[in-house]
């Protein structure tokens, strides 16, 4: 029963964040809302029981991609002049396109029969078993995601220094 | 309302909410933290069917979605530095003259 609530909480917590993303304007905040996003999102993992993504979305994208974002926006002028509107001009037909797709999505979902009497229960995904799946049956898509890795930092450098070359 | 049915509409929220503010919204950091909130969403649905065949394969494949999330987050906030060092504008509408 409190799984449930839980549930709906962190649910409802996680949409009211994104929201919030949309209206607030200084980039900072919306930093703070996506994170509050992505806790949420994390609570509703770990009451789903699966705590290995749990554990990755926080250290993850919490932990790297959010501070990462953190430090970029501290390094830029985010008191911008230029954006005295901060919506761009196609609000109108972005938010009645995007009332379309929930509300087709939410149909659809709706009309699903209910057929989980699994999801909830907490079925035993250890670390352990995720991990022997991992480096058995999927080695080469663990491999291919180092090499992209590997190549995304190695472009970041690239761009970074065609950019300093440029300057002279 | 079932939970597998609240989990899947929070994640089709969660993703159209993502693709309005990248739609709606001017500044490029905003953007950028729009198309994580997408990514997000995307993972929700992922976690929940995962959860319906009780299989690894649904955390596996969350895990590659975060590693190529980090990877888009780690070369685009470099171009975005580069380009605000160039205008000194967060602004999206002002680079609409980039060609190539």
């Amino acid at each position: 029963m409190i799984e449930t609530v839980l549930l709906w909480v962190f649910a409802a917590t996680a949409l009211a964040a994104a929201a919030l993303m949309l209206v607030i304007r200084h980039p900072m905040r919306v930093a703070l809302a996506l994170t509050a996003t992505m806790l949420s999102l994390a609570g509703v993992y770990a009451l789903l029981g699966v705590h290995v993504i749990a554990v990755f979305q926080i250290l993850i994208y919490v932990g790297a991609v959010m501070v990462f974002m953190v430090y970029a926006i501290m390094l830029l002028d985010v008191r911008d002049r230029a954006l005295v509107r901060s919506f761009s001009p196609l609000i109108v037909p972005g938010v009645a396109a995007g009332s379309v797709f929930v509300a087709v999505f939410a149909y659809a979902v709706w009309k699903t029969p209910a057929a989980s009497a699994a999801v909830g229960s907490p079925s035993p995904f250890s670390l352990q078993r995720f991990s022997v799946a991992f480096l058995n049956d999927y080695w080469l898509h663990f491999e291919l995601v180092s090499v992209l890795l590997v190549a995304a930092v190695v472009a970041a450098l690239a761009v970074l220094e065609a950019g300093r070359r440029r300057r002279g | 309302m079932d939970k597998v049915q609240m989990l899947l509409a929070t994640s089709a929220a969660l993703f159209a909410l993502g693709l309005l503010g990248v739609i709606v919204r001017r500044n490029v950091l905003v953007m950028l933290m729009c198309m994580e909130l997408m990514l997000n969403g995307v993972n929700l649905s992922i976690v929940t069917f995962a959860q319906q065949t009780a299989s690894a394969v649904g955390a596996v494949l969350v895990l590659l979605v975060f590693v190529v999330a980090t990877a888009e987050i780690a070369i685009a906030i470099p171009i975005v530095l580069l380009l605000v060092r160039r205008k000194n504008v967060l602004d999206l509408d002002a680079y609409a003259d980039l060609k190539g």
